[in-house]
């Protein structure tokens, strides 16, 4: 927009000008690109499942299986156990599949964080939740990756940052074995993109590793076997 | 002795190239530092095998860094045509690209930015880039404080230090040196000098400030042309609080950090953290493009900085200097560095990536030691998931760096200068030569011991004889034997 734009382009198209592709081939010039790496998976779909569920709990994450039917119940006794009674939600975790339509008899409450039309938390009120439910995109077993692209049902990005727990609802049907895999699934480049491989970490002193610097300090996966 | 705030306040080392001090002057006070070596040693030997580890592991390791490696160069040879398209994609995603010559420009932009949006205080993610064109110092001066985020960068601003690598900027620093700072700054006497009650300190300092503060500052780990997206990697979650929390976000990164496309990430991202800190994925890796309506802020800013980049682009051999993905790997695989640590290059770029980029960035008009130091053990180039061949680049700027050399009126009372020129004319003429053997063999004869050896020579032959012994010249020359032996044969 500003600034020095046609110099700095002038520089580098000189400098460039011997090595340069003709801009008709440059899409084929990087078609051309050597991919000599591991593309596709080899393990069956149990050994890749259960090689993810080792990798989360490498990042203390912790992993429950379930059934599709079993979903609302295990969410129920999930948050129970973790002796909390309250929980956010995106706008696309429904009520009833997801979430029972009894917790408000037993003294359980899920706020929706209606941000796509308008009706949004505040910071504040993300700041106080005690804890976050979200679906995902995708999960990458071989680096114990999780992956939102803040969807409907996965929430913007905030929503899964401030509370200090996060459940992560991931269908087994949404689990690659390598990260190339994953991106075969993108058919568009997403717009939002966050990966999480384990609970927010640092190393900064002396190289010791201590969870839980600004993000979620617990990470919850709750596994549903739809395969 | 018993340590008090004096000795514990962290060395103030001077990192614009304009300013530091040669390599090897910069490097005494570190290798007389013990402590600093301890700590240094410490913190690259826990990577380096964390780093072994997961790169044995992983069976296509080779192919990763030759494809990683291919997409950089194809990006950087097709550069103009990336960053255009781009800025293109980005601003049609809401996003404004802005265009930076060098550091004052960059500086200037950012600084009428934050005039525009009022602000009197930022948060930053870490980001060496802004280091690179000093912009806290400079926004200071302007009434504008900048906050780092990231926990070492709050470590070093709080106790004025400097950061000593760009992965871990603080490795240098160790716990008790960490409490003290967080104690005397943050106002808690009673803190522990436990890991995990320091960050939890810096974590509370900081949550008011992600939630308050209304602008934050980044770098850029990629910039994407096919849909203008910026790519932040980062372990902590303080990037994806400045990134989410406030209303304007402006990011500074290199023109060298684009790549063409998205799934590039998928060879990109493996390859990194791998290399940087030995994980198979750091914990968080964001990507957004523009703005998004009701999904972090409003506002979105990338500034693209050249600052003496477009001149390395246009050598070839020098080229693959701007391929670096910043893992630090070649720093950590160093030996140099592992003795010095990283305040001796005199730059925010220490180690060996720092060696060759550090001189070309400021078009070899400072930093001219760097290139000397190293070993060319190759260790970096081996480790360098992007192949930069970095010893190959460290010797073309040694040419370099004498050839400028040769140019200067300052040769003549060079004695290394001079000797060359003398060893010149010297070697060009037989008879000369043959002259200087026979007055050689008489000038030495007379510090030659009985032994063979000569122990020791006065002035500048010193240098050689202080850490080692010479041999004395033989009686005959080769020359003079082949000559005598034809002389018998007839």
């Amino acid at each position: 927009m500003s600034g020095s734009r046609e110099k700095m382009l002038d520089r580098i198209r000189a400098a460039t000008r011997p090595v340069a592709c003709e801009p008709a081939q440059l899409d084929a010039a990087y078609a051309a690109l050597p991919r000599p790496y591991i593309r596709a998976g080899k393990l069956d779909r149990e050994a890749c499942i259960q090689l993810l569920i080792e990798r989360l709990h490498e990042y203390d994450a912790e992993v429950v299986e379930c059934s599709p039917e079993e979903l609302p119940s295990v969410i129920t006794a999930q948050l129970a156990a973790s002796g909390r009674r309250t929980i956010i939600a995106p706008p696309k975790v429904e009520i009833g599949t997801v979430i029972p339509a009894a917790w408000e008899i037993g003294g359980l409450e899920c706020t929706f964080d209606l941000w796509d039309s308008g009706h949004g938390l505040t910071a504040g009120e993300l700041e106080e939740a005690e804890g976050v439910l979200t679906a995902a995109f995708c999960a990458v077993a071989d680096s114990g990756t999780i992956v939102l692209h803040h969807s409907a049902s996965e929430g913007r990005r905030v929503l899964t940052l401030l509370p200090d727990w996060h459940v992560c609802i991931l269908r087994a049907s949404q689990v690659v074995e390598t990260l190339p895999e994953y991106f075969a699934r993108c058919p568009e480049p997403p717009r939002l993109v966050t990966w999480i491989s384990g609970p927010s970490a640092t190393a900064d002193i002396e190289m010791t590793r201590i969870k839980g610097v600004h993000g979620p300090r617990f990470l919850h996966v709750v596994l549903v076997r739809d395969e | 002795m018993t340590p008090t705030a004096d000795h514990l306040a962290l060395d103030r080392a001077e990192l614009d190239p304009a300013l530091a001090p040669p390599f090897p002057e910069a490097a005494l006070p570190v290798l007389r530092n013990v402590q600093l070596r301890k700590n240094v040693t410490h913190a690259i030997d826990v990577i380096q095998a964390k780093r072994a580890r997961l790169v044995t592991e992983k069976a296509d390791w080779q192919a990763l860094r030759t494809a990683a490696a291919a997409i950089r160069t194809h990006a950087l040879e097709n550069l103009g045509a990336y960053l255009e398209e781009f800025e293109v994609r980005c601003t049609a995603a809401g996003g404004v690209v802005h265009w930076a010559a060098d550091a004052a420009e960059a500086r200037r932009i950012i600084l009428e930015l934050l005039r525009q949006e009022k602000a009197t205080e930022v948060i930053k993610i870490k980001t060496m880039t802004s280091a690179e064109i000093q912009l806290n110092p400079f926004l200071e001066a302007n009434g504008i404080h900048a906050s780092e985020t990231d926990l070492a960068e709050i470590i070093l601003q709080l106790g004025e230090g400097e950061p000593s690598h760009i992965v871990v900027p603080a490795l240098h620093v160790n716990r008790s040196q960490v409490r003290e700072i967080f104690a005397r700054r943050m106002g808690l006497p009673d803190l522990s000098d436990d890991p995990q009650a320091l960050t939890a300190a810096a974590r509370n300092y900081l949550r008011q400030k992600f939630l308050s503060v209304p602008v934050a500052i980044s770098g850029a780990n990629f910039l994407i042309a096919e849909n203008g997206s910026v790519a932040i990697v980062e372990s902590e979650g303080n990037g994806r609080m400045c990134l989410t929390l406030p209303r304007t976000l402006i990011s500074i990164a290199g023109i060298e950090k684009v790549v063409p496309r998205f799934k590039d990430l998928e060879v990109l991202l493996q390859v990194l953290a791998r290399s940087a800190t030995g994980e198979r994925m750091n914990p968080y890796t964001s990507l957004w493009s523009g703005v998004t309506p009701g999904d972090g802020p409003q506002r979105f800013h990338v500034i693209l900085l050249d600052n003496g980049r477009s001149s390395i682009l246009a050598r070839d051999r020098e080229r693959q200097t701007l391929r670096c993905i910043r893992c630090a790997a070649c720093m950590n695989s160093c030996p140099v560095y592992r003795q010095t640590g990283g305040h001796a290059y005199g730059s925010v770029y220490p180690g060996p990536i720092g060696a060759i980029l550090t001189p070309q960035l400021t078009e070899m008009h400072h930093a001219q030691s760097l290139p000397y130091a190293s070993s060319l053990c190759g260790a970096c180039y081996e480790v360098c998931p992007v192949k930069i061949n970095i010893p190959e680049v460290l010797i073309d700027l040694r040419a370099k760096v004498t050839n400028q050399e040769r140019s200067e009126a300052k040769r003549f009372f060079d004695p290394m200068y001079l000797g060359m020129r003398a060893a010149n004319v010297l070697l060009a003429r037989a008879w000369l030569f043959h002259l200087a053997q026979r007055l050689g063999r008489f000038g030495l004869g007379l510090f030659t011991r009985k032994d063979g050896w000569i122990h020791s020579l006065p002035s500048i032959g010193a240098k050689w004889t202080q850490t080692r012994d010479l041999r004395g010249m033989p009686q005959q020359s080769f020359h003079e034997w082949w000559a005598a032996r034809g002389k018998e044969a007839k």
